[in-house]
């Protein structure tokens, strides 16, 4: 039983519109329909590959109809191919990226500690020259490390031409520049007051930075640490010319090789290695989204 | 104030020590052993590589790097065990790095720009006579047999040889035969061992075949004087070449022909009168020759200002259509009453979470002409040459790049949608603005200043965007008119690796001249877009 409200009274209970497509639709319908084209647009090409890797002995044209055929197959060819060791340049991407990251964040976090908490000679010009320093990639002077590293073989063949610590320490080279500088505004934001606290209690340099500021700064170091990551996983320039035996090359290097010799023959194979290489950086971004977000508007590119 | 006068003055004087004494414990309690041990561990690893590559370099008499290794020991161990320069400490590991492999590159192909490095002239003038006379070596026709027994040490091969008067000396590709006494010999004389090396037996002669028929160990230091090598791993014979290096007036001569090969001075090479060419030459400076070649010579000056043009256009179009959409995308979906957000908003970062050198991979795939996705089956088995016709592969690269920045853009235009104050929007509805005019006088501007930065940074980036055009297009359609290896789609820095590092011929001066403008380029951008943003006033 319904009871009418009087019409005189200010308590006035809406009575649920009847459901009106035209007015749902002009608005928040056309946005689900820009959501639908948006998702077919950023979903297919993944779901594209994945169906690739599972059609075993696949060729570009097979790849076509999607799913008609479901098998790990492609995925053990990958880990027997006699010229292209993949488990080894998913080791070495694995390797190099970690030990990069994490050197970066660290190399990054000394200095970006020492601009935010001191005052020196040279601050200023120094936070000047990460700016611009981070404007020229290193890629532009490739050529220059090519030499570089292969006069340095010639002396120290140990971190030389085809070795992977002469790689990383290529990369070590821009772990100051945009990264220091994310951090640098991330550590500004931690009150002086905290280190004032501790160096009144007693604690050094050392300590306060080790085991205080690292520990409040955690965030912008994980985010750091993964674009510093996935920049890695993603080099290709760089690894392309020092790393020249195929074990010890990474993945980007050595896909690339892989798809250019063959590559709508064994596009299966090739797609398979993809989704594994794929993996592990997806995951990473998808759960730390919400920093790397931050991050971003912060001011760093992929 | 030396002695305390009165009680007073003392009392003063104790408490200062017993102050300083106090901060003393202090920071010896904050530092500790440990923080000590670790330090001073550290630091002797760090001198221990550095005295070793000393040593290395002293032994190779390469004496610049001698000293810059020395200079920058010196100065660590001066930072880490003074008691002040705290900055320092924390700048000085990152900075290392920094100076060499990003700062002193920058110079280095400045100065590589300026010479003739590349294929046939990567070395000096001494390697490039050896390799010359080595390369044209034939066996003496009357030559007498050496015993032979093959060396190895460390990884390289050396001769140990016993000549027909049963001297025996030893000698390796990179050093020249000297006599030795304390070898083992067999029951004919021949020498069959040397103390501190291992000697090959048949079988791994017979493995490493070519590696030893491919060596040459010199006779003396004179290079003319010829040089042992082996066919068979058991005896070695005299090879002398056909050309004679005069050191005294630098010249090379045919021995068979009598054709005088001259050292220009300019080419680094010997160059005979008729201007034929003896390769490999050597490194040299060259001046502005590449630079000259770059801008005078028709074949490379167009190509190059057309890649150029495409350079500005890509990196432009690139964030202007990614921008378009990303923002577009922000603001349908930035509507509280929408359900599912989050949903679209995970599916929509996925482009951005994939590897972005497999995207351009899996899209050339998708892509191609014959067999890929797009045409097969969207277009029906048309035939369309996404990737191969020059216009088309612009827009196709235009395309590829959008479906993979648009998340990015759409990210950050979110957060800064969201960072506007509802207040300002409310006061402007209330004020009798349409939502348009709120979005084009408020909401945009107020975006525009917190995005522009990440605008110019996008553009940065895109500028030397090199995965997505080698991997999509490999810069491809070919310009088969240029005189360096371009294409319709290259950009300024894939031209760099492939006049560098693709096909046989390797020009690395050219490639430096071509990093120089995109530097210049680079700079040019930058002083401009700093300008406008004023970013680097914000510096404190």
């Amino acid at each position: 039983m319904r009871i009418a409200a009087p019409e005189t009274s200010d308590l006035y209970i809406p009575t649920k519109r009847p459901f009106n497509f035209g007015r749902w639709f002009s608005r928040t319908g056309w946005r689900h329909l820009v959501g639908a084209v948006m998702v077919v647009f950023s979903a297919f090409p993944l779901l594209y590959v994945l169906s690739a890797s599972l059609h075993p002995g696949g060729t570009l044209i097979t790849a076509n109809g999607l799913f008609n055929e479901v098998d790990l197959g492609s995925y053990s060819t990958l880990f027997n191919l006699p010229q292209q060791p993949y488990a080894a340049w998913y080791g070495n991407t694995l390797l190099i990226g970690t030990i990069t990251s994490v050197c970066t964040v660290f190399l990054g976090a000394l200095a970006a500690y020492s601009f935010s908490r001191m005052r020196f000679r040279g601050r200023r010009a120094g936070l000047l020259m990460l700016v611009l320093v981070q404007m020229f990639p290193q890629l532009l002077a490739v050529v220059a490390i090519f030499l570089l590293l292969s006069g340095i073989s010639d002396i120290f063949p140990a971190i030389g031409l085809d070795t992977q610590i002469g790689l990383i320490m290529v990369y070590l080279g821009g772990a100051l520049g945009v990264n220091t500088y994310l951090m640098y505004g991330f550590f500004n934001t931690i009150p002086a007051s905290i280190d004032e606290a501790a160096k009144i209690d007693g604690a050094g340099h050392a300590r306060i930075f080790f085991t205080i500021i690292l520990r409040l700064v955690a965030p912008i170091l994980a985010v750091v640490g993964l674009l510093s990551f996935v920049g890695t996983t993603n080099e290709f320039v760089i690894a392309s010319i020092v790393l020249i035996t195929p074990e010890k090359q990474t993945l980007a290097v050595g896909l690339y090789q892989f798809v250019s010799q063959e590559f709508s023959s064994n596009y299966s194979v090739f797609a398979a290695g993809a989704v594994l290489a794929a993996l592990p950086v997806m995951a990473l971004f998808l759960f730390l989204q919400k920093y790397i977000v931050g991050g971003l508007t912060a001011g760093s590119v992929k | 104030m030396t002695t305390p006068r009165t009680e007073q003055d003392a009392a003063q004087l104790r408490q200062t020590k017993r102050s300083r004494r106090a901060s003393r414990v202090a920071e010896a309690a904050s530092a500790g052993v440990k923080v000590l041990l670790v330090k001073i561990v550290l630091l002797g690893i760090v001198d221990a590589i550095s005295v070793y590559a000393l040593f290395v370099l002293v032994m190779k008499q390469d004496w610049v790097v001698v000293g810059l290794v020395a200079f920058v020991t010196l100065v660590v161990n001066w930072i880490y065990f003074s008691h002040q320069k705290l900055p320092a400490k924390y700048l000085a590991p990152g900075l290392i790095f920094l100076l060499i492999f990003q700062i002193f590159v920058i110079g280095y192909s400045g100065y590589i720009a300026f010479t003739n490095y590349g294929t046939g002239h990567n070395s000096t003038k001494a390697d490039a006579v050896n390799a010359l006379i080595v390369s044209s070596q034939e066996r003496v026709p009357d030559s007498a047999s050496y015993g032979l027994t093959v060396l190895e040490q460390s990884g390289e091969f050396s001769f140990l040889v016993t000549d027909p008067d049963g001297t025996i000396s030893v000698g390796s590709a990179t050093s020249p035969l000297r006599v030795v006494t304390d070898a083992t010999t067999d029951a004919t004389g021949k020498a069959t061992g040397l103390a501190g090396y291992t000697s090959l037996r048949f079988a791994d002669i017979v493995a490493q075949q070519q590696a030893i028929a491919a060596l040459s160990v010199p006779v003396s230091d004179d290079p003319n004087d010829g040089s042992l090598r082996t066919p068979d791993g058991s005896s070695a014979y005299l090879y002398v070449s056909d050309l004679v290096y005069s050191a005294a007036d630098g010249t090379m001569t045919n021995s068979s022909t009598g054709v005088v090969y001259a050292d220009n001075g300019k080419t680094g090479s010997f160059v005979a009168p008729s201007g034929e060419e003896l390769l490999p030459g050597w490194k040299v400076e060259v001046g502005f020759a590449n630079f000259v070649h770059a801008f005078g010579s028709e074949s490379i000056r167009g190509p190059l200002i057309s890649v150029t043009l495409w350079t500005f256009a890509f990196a432009l179009l690139s964030v202007l259509t990614t921008f378009g959409l990303g923002l577009f995308l922000a603001i349908v979906f930035n509507d509280l009453r929408m359900r599912g957000r989050n949903v679209y908003r995970v599916v929509m970062i996925l482009p951005y979470a994939f590897p972005a050198f497999l995207s351009a991979l899996v899209w050339a795939g998708m892509l191609n002409p014959q067999f890929g996705f797009v045409n097969q089956v969207l277009f029906g088995g048309a035939d369309i040459p996404w990737l191969t016709n020059e216009w088309l592969a612009k827009f196709s690269i235009i395309f590829v790049n959008l479906w993979l920045g648009f998340p990015y853009m759409f990210l950050v235009c979110t957060g800064a949608l969201q960072s506007i104050p509802t207040e300002i929007q409310e006061a402007a509805t209330v004020d009798g603005a349409r939502p348009w005019q709120v979005f084009r006088l408020i909401k945009l501007p107020l975006l525009l200043v917190s995005v522009a930065p990440l605008l110019i940074s996008s553009f940065a980036f895109n500028f030397n965007n090199f995965n997505l055009i080698y991997m999509l297009t490999g810069g491809g359609p070919r310009d088969v008119t240029a005189g360096v290896n371009v294409g319709a789609t290259d950009i300024l820095i894939s031209m760099v690796y492939k006049v560098a590092f693709v096909g046989a011929s390797r020009d690395y001066g050219l490639a430096s001249a071509f990093s120089i403008i995109i530097f210049l380029l680079v700079a040019l951008v930058s002083i401009v877009s700093f300008k406008q943003t004023k970013a680097l006033e914000e510096l404190n």
